[in-house]
């Protein structure tokens, strides 16, 4: 225990249950305070209903950098109400309310207390904005901040959307073309995916969590793998290791072509928007040459990997991934080279720095703030404990920020890969993997595409999860969408949220 | 200029020639499954245990594989004992019905063309609406590239519009969450008739991954009418491109062929 009252715990460490103390609502409030002033960030704040006494227990996971290690602690609320904590440390307003949502306690004073997915309280007759025994919650019917004036006008946009996209709303406030204020209300994605979890794992545990968000299908199995193999004990090899890091490598590859692709398309910069249209696609298929899922689906399981690379596969891999990224970089390169893509992406959507790490931004768009956070080097787990891939920032915060993040990752990702296949270790792809532990948390971190990936593990007496808590780097990230539309044109929104490009059921869950 | 005139010679011509030529796939790709029961031992269930989404029921009857509920993934073939169950390469697995989705041996009856009345109206210029209601975005990621270059679904007159007031009909992706329940009505209600619906993937079909949970409504079957079902969780852009041209009796050539023994 260390002198707040929070336990220390690394990153994949499987550690007793017990060990966590539970601390008073005053010290757990002021420790998660002081932590954040200190230049610690929320990974984890959750709810969780202990079957001991059957009252709700608060839990908040804080990562120090600095010393490379998380913290954790936990308080037990006696009452359907607590003391917000978003006051003093805005990072944890979502979490709150998502609290406040699952379990029916309400923090009180919480300055935007609204639902998060709109579904019913799992505690039947606790209901924090005290709706009656059988009243389900409508989807995006909330009390929206609003700006009054002759010349205000309300923009609502969702949750069908022009696009193939997910669904999601957004409501502008708006003086003409410029926005003085968006708010985005989810949950139109809710699947109930958490809840599923409770009781697991069972055949069902690691297709939920290769679809919590489809998109990031490697990043969520390796973060699951990696609690599930602590938990049991199990230690993964060497090559299952290096394979692992090259699937989560060319998930980001594809997803951040694709995303210069549709950054250029909504500036009307054709030529860019059709290669990398074309480009995400061949590393797709890169992801399937591996495992024949261009999503990555099936190609992680606890204990390592389902498929392997010869050295056929690998020469093959190794030579489309080169054509490849000759490819991206004459395509980006014309992007960084027009005037005109620059004139739209520079400037647009900024996010000071400040405001970022107030919120707990994560991933490329909290980089692109210049803040040097990143779980490859900070918590590094699996080949990333022997393979440093440096971290990639920029200063301004802006479309264009987000925008040469993703590109500078690229090229680092594209140089890892190269390096991985090219010292390949001998040795098996996977090890068995057994029963969990009972009684047992841990914490386990991956860098995804998006950002900081963190799943939250709980085991009852029997090694079944009691608990199973998820979150996005969206999670993290929506509010700062939200923010970088102030002041913008409402026409540059979409450039905005494609500068971000969240995942809507990530949150939604 | 000259930059961008050099980038568009280097980039090249990437469309492919689909379908006049059978497309590759690649060589781990999982598409239809194929049973061998003469390798199957006595009363062994291991497969149909494995499976996930409970796809697979074996009974009185024989085996069945329900490729509405198939995630494609490696549970069964993994867990059997004897290699009775394996992935082949067939991509082309749409139907028009939800029962043919159910298989109990390796044919596949393929979606059919739509009657004639429809073909003249939706052959050559089908405008569709997509709707995303509860799923993970992959079966999304995968309807987009169509209108990439190398799909580029634009040359057969198919196309994604902003406005259920534009389209033809809707794509449904996602297992159709309770809080996606109304947008997904009052979607299919703003198309102006005739309209057709689409549905694409496992979870907009029989709920994926997800199949069951409260917050779901096990797929968009029991919402609306569904014209076409292509399964995968996500289908490959070529299975879902191969059910497009099917429905709109658009296929012809080496990738026809509506029924076969799926090898």
């Amino acid at each position: 225990m260390t002198a707040s009252g929070f336990t220390t715990i690394r990153v994949g460490q499987s550690m007793p249950r017990a060990r966590i103390a539970g601390l008073p609502g005053f010290d757990f409030h002021r420790t998660i305070t002081n932590a954040v002033r200190g230049g610690q960030a929320i990974v984890a704040f959750f709810g969780h209903v202990s079957s001991t006494h059957g009252s709700v227990e608060l839990y908040a996971v804080t990562s120090d950098t600095q010393h490379g290690v998380l913290r954790i602690g936990k308080t037990t609320l006696d009452s359907d109400q607590f003391p917000s904590i978003t006051p003093d440390c805005p990072q944890v307003h979502l979490f709150e309310r998502e609290i406040a949502e699952q379990f029916g306690v309400r923090p009180t004073g919480h300055p935007w207390f609204k639902p998060v997915r709109f579904h019913s309280s799992y505690r039947p007759g606790h209901d924090a904005w005290n709706r009656k025994p059988g009243e389900t919650p409508v989807v995006g019917v909330t009390d929206y901040y609003r700006v009054e004036g002759d010349e205000i006008h309300e923009v609502a946009v969702g949750p069908v959307h022009a696009g193939v996209i997910e669904p999601g709303h957004f409501r502008f406030q708006c003086h003409g073309e410029q926005v003085f204020h968006l708010e985005i209300s989810l949950g139109y994605q809710h699947r109930g995916a958490e809840r599923t979890l409770v009781g697991g794992p069972d055949k069902r545990t690691l297709h939920t969590l290769e679809t919590v968000a489809g998109d990031t299908s490697i990043g969520h199995a390796t973060a699951y793998c990696q609690a599930v193999e602590a938990l049991a004990g199990c230690q993964v090899p060497l090559r299952a290791d290096v394979l692992r890091g090259i699937a989560l490598e060319l998930e980001r590859l594809a997803n951040h072509a694709g995303d210069l692709g549709a950054l250029a398309g909504d500036v009307g910069y054709l030529p860019t928007a059709s290669y990398c249209g074309r480009l995400r696609g061949d590393f797709l298929n890169l992801t399937a040459l591996l495992c024949g899922s261009r999503f990555g689906r099936g190609m992680l399981r606890p204990g390592g990997v389902r498929f392997d690379l010869d050295e056929a596969r690998k020469q093959e891999c190794l030579s489309r991934l080169e054509s490849a990224y000759r490819d991206v970089e004459n395509a980006a390169d014309l992007l960084w080279n027009s005037a005109s893509v620059q004139a739209r992406f520079e400037g647009a959507g900024a996010v000071d720095a400040d405001a970022a790490l107030a919120l707990g931004l994560v991933g490329p768009a909290a980089r692109a703030c210049g803040i040097e956070h990143d779980i490859r080097q900070d918590f590094p787990s699996g080949i990333y404990r022997f393979a440093q891939v440096p971290v990639s920032t920029w200063t301004t915060g802006d479309v264009f920020a987000r925008a040469y993040v993703r590109w500078l990752e690229m090229q680092r990702s594209v140089a890892f890969i190269r390096e991985q296949l090219q010292g390949f270790p001998d040795g098996p792809t996977h090890a068995e993997c057994g029963a969990l532990k009972p009684e047992q948390i841990v914490v386990s971190l991956v860098e995804g595409w998006r950002g900081e990936i963190c799943h939250v593990a709980i085991t009852d007496s029997q090694g079944r999860f009691a608990r199973y808590k998820i979150v996005d780097p969206s999670f993290h990230n929506w509010t700062g969408l939200a923010i970088s539309l102030r002041d913008q044109q409402i026409s540059d929104f979409p450039l905005c949220n494609k500068s971000f490009n969240l995942s809507y059921c990530g949150h939604d869950l | 200029m000259l930059n961008l005139s050099l980038a568009r010679l280097r980039q090249g011509h990437r469309t492919i020639a689909y379908p006049a030529q059978v497309p590759t796939l690649p060589d781990r790709f999982r598409g239809l499954p194929i049973v061998d029961s003469s390798k199957c031992p006595e009363s062994c269930r291991a497969c149909a245990d494995a499976c996930p989404t409970n796809a697979i029921t074996i009974d009185a009857k024989g085996m069945r594989v329900d490729l509405g509920r198939c995630l494609f993934c490696t549970d069964c073939s993994d867990a059997c004992p004897e290699e009775a169950i394996h992935y082949s390469q067939e991509y082309r697995l749409s139907t028009r019905s939800r029962d043919d989705l159910i298989l109990d041996g390796q044919t596949i009856k393929r979606a059919q063309a739509l009657e004639e009345k429809s073909r003249r109206l939706f052959g050559r210029s089908l405008k569709l609406r997509q709707v995303s209601a509860g799923g993970c975005n992959a079966c999304e990621a995968d309807l987009n590239v169509l209108g990439t270059v190398v799909f580029d679904m634009g040359r057969f007159g198919i196309q994604f519009v902003a406005s259920p007031r534009h389209a033809d009909g809707i794509v449904v992706t996602g297992a159709v969450s309770e809080n996606m329940r109304t947008a997904l009505l009052e979607t299919y209600a703003a198309v102006p008739a005739p309209k057709l619906v689409i549905a694409v993937g496992a979870c907009a079909i029989s709920g994926g991954p997800f199949i069951d949970n409260p917050e779901v409504h096990n797929g968009c079957g029991s919402l609306v009418p569904v014209d076409l079902f292509i399964p995968g969780c996500p289908p490959h852009p070529l299975t879902i491109l191969d059910g497009l041209l099917r429905l709109l009796g658009r296929l012809d050539g080496p990738s026809a062929a509506a029924s076969d023994t799926g090898t």
